[in-house]
């Protein structure tokens, strides 16, 4: 049908030899911009996908939903007496949990998008060569933003309320975005080195459901089996919910929000090297 | 500096660049002269799409070196950039976006300040008659508006070298015509135009010289009057009415073309190639000068064509001569 629309224009077009001149015309070439201005420039590309294609919004908004809904009621009755009781546990946890899971779609959005003639241009460009990929994970970050406002929304909704006040929700927020962002990096590379969409995807999740379920989200580790409390304890997930959940109770920990920081830095400059090691080779 | 002594814009010697065990380019040795459009003639996977890759920084080269304007292709990858651009064989813009907002897009990342950016997309899009179409989604354009915004989107910074691998490839003859124009129009501008085609009319038509590529090498160098000549002016087809003649007009076809003539797998078709590598023969006077004699002799052609040789007849001419060379050497 969109055939029919755009035949008419197609064959009406005469390419004039004055016109393309006028645009080849040798005038003052810019100065190219800075990486700050190419990330935002490729941040904005972001955007506007979502602007074009909004149902990609469906995993940030309904996916932490079901994930807040579910777990409240499935556990709250059995482990805090009440859903009520369990949520004020529970949900800067969920809120973890959901992000981090949604960060692994970055991989699988660059997987599918880099094998897309658009990056052979992107790459031919003489712009600060991560500013592609830190674009893209920048309009990632506002998805992140967005699950974390959505599950905050519903929690209070359902009766959360938070000794941190705004300033404390707002606080958590921040750090699991900053998380979030590092994280990110590891997906990017697993996108530029696996083979498909469904790679990533598969090896994604075996990452993610060990490192989610086996932490602090759902009970306190107390009453796991030695073994199991070794692993949470230096499972990095344990650490943000931690630190998210000390600073949204009003109390922060200084120690695991440190540990936050320093492991979102370290995590972005390993993975992000790696990861423009590849996409220079690629 | 290598760019003001030999005026190329590209300038490769023993290009490699291996998959494997697949060696894609296979020491390749090219001079584009500045300011010309130049032909890389060639099958599907003789190599043309790796080299063109490596020359716009997309690949590294597995050996041998490469200068564009000068700059080395290793060391100096981000000067190649400011001068070059690219476009592939696929859209190499994004789809999910409009036109307008792909060419503001890569305006502001050549640096166009907001206003100047818009202004800049607005322009070229008056200029490859998308105006009506600015608005619209790239995936739903039609084979020949794709190409044109994706050439758009490679003139914005002015390139002084211009990739375009099989531009035409896949489009209807008006569309192609278009695309032809353009590339008339940029290469009027000063800027180098680097063209893949498998067509050999393609290369014809736009290149000022060609190099013939076969399993990742130059097979053949030159201008189209030269690479034609060199295996001849043209290549006549015959239908007979009657298979049992054959024989006979096969012999007179030898006598007056003076050549070899092939009979065809069809039982009365013969197919003859006029004037002999380098001579300069009017092929459509041999051509006629044939069909009388053929016609003395009570031979009844049902068909007869003369044509320019194909991009097959080319290639198995080009390849048998570098089997034969290779023999002797």
């Amino acid at each position: 049908m969109s055939t029919t629309t755009v035949a008419p224009d197609t064959t009406a077009y005469t390419p004039s030899a004055e016109t393309i001149a006028a645009v080849l015309a040798p005038g003052e070439k810019p100065r190219r911009p800075g990486p700050v201005s190419a990330s935002l420039t490729f941040g904005w590309r972001a955007m506007l996908k979502i602007k074009h294609v909004p149902e990609q919004l469906f995993d940030v908004t309904m996916f932490p939903i079901i994930m807040t809904l579910m777990f409240t009621y499935l556990f709250g009755g059995a482990l805090a007496g009440s859903p009520r009781e369990y949520l004020q546990y529970l949900l800067p946890g969920i809120m973890v949990t959901s992000v981090v899971m949604i960060t692994m779609y970055t991989g699988v959005g660059l997987n599918t998008d880099i094998e897309k003639g658009v990056f052979d241009r992107f790459r031919t460009l003489a712009v600060w060569r991560p500013a592609a990929l830190v674009g893209m994970i920048l309009g990632d970050v506002l998805r992140y933003v967005l699950a974390a406002v959505v599950i905050v929304g519903v929690g209070l909704v359902l009766g959360f309320r938070p000794g941190g006040g705004v300033m404390g929700v707002l606080a958590g927020i921040g750090l699991l975005v900053v998380f979030s962002f590092a994280f990110s990096w590891i997906w990017t590379w697993l996108g530029l080195i696996l083979r498909s969409e469904k790679s990533v995807m598969g090896v994604s999740m075996l990452v993610l459901f060990p490192l989610t379920f086996l932490s602090n989200v759902f009970v306190e580790p107390l009453t796991m089996p030695g073994w199991l409390q070794a692993f949470v304890d230096v499972n990095p997930i344990t650490h943000l919910v931690a630190a998210v959940r000390s600073v949204m109770a009003g109390a922060p920990d200084a120690g695991a929000i440190t540990w936050v920081l320093v492991a979102s830095a370290v995590c972005t400059a390993v993975f992000g090297a790696l990861t423009m090691h590849r996409y220079n080779r690629k | 500096m290598a760019v003001n002594r030999t005026g190329l814009a590209v300038e490769t010697s023993g290009l490699v660049k291996t998959f494997g065990k697949t060696r894609a380019v296979d020491g390749l040795d090219l001079a584009v002269p500045a300011g010309t459009v130049y032909g890389l003639l060639g099958p599907n996977g003789a190599g043309k799409t790796t080299a063109v890759r490596m020359l716009a920084t997309l690949l590294r080269p597995d050996g041998g070196e490469a200068r564009v304007f000068g700059h080395d292709l290793r060391t100096e990858a981000d000067a190649v950039r400011t001068r070059v651009s690219l476009t592939g064989q696929y859209a190499s813009v994004d789809e999910d976006l409009t036109g307008t907002e792909n060419l503001i897009l890569l305006s502001r990342l050549l640096g166009y300040r907001k206003p100047a950016a818009r202004e800049r997309a607005a322009q070229l899009l008056a200029a490859f008659g998308l105006t009506d179409a600015a608005d619209r989604q790239v995936k739903k354009y039609s084979g020949g508006m794709r190409r044109r915004i994706d050439i758009a989107a490679s003139i914005l910074n002015t390139p002084d070298l211009l990739f375009l691998d099989e531009p035409t490839t896949g489009l209807d003859p008006r569309s192609r015509n278009q695309v032809w124009e353009i590339i008339r129009a940029v290469v009027a501008q000063g800027t180098t135009v680097l063209l893949t085609t498998q067509y050999l009319d393609e290369a014809d038509q736009l290149a000022g010289r060609i190099a013939v590529i076969d399993e990742g090498k130059v097979i053949a160098e030159g201008t189209p009057g030269q690479l034609k000549s060199s295996i001849g002016a043209g290549t006549v087809h015959l239908r007979l009415r009657d298979a049992a003649q054959r024989p006979e007009a096969e012999r007179i076809l030898a006598k007056v073309l003076d050549t070899t003539v092939q009979q065809e797998a069809d039982p009365v078709a013969l197919t003859a190639r006029v004037g002999g590598s380098g001579a300069a023969v009017d092929a459509a006077a041999a051509g006629s000068r044939a069909l009388a004699e053929l016609a003395g002799a009570g031979i009844v052609v049902d068909e007869f064509s003369l044509g320019q040789p194909s991009l097959d007849e080319v290639f198995l001419a080009l390849t048998d001569k570098a089997a034969r060379n290779e023999e002797k050497a």
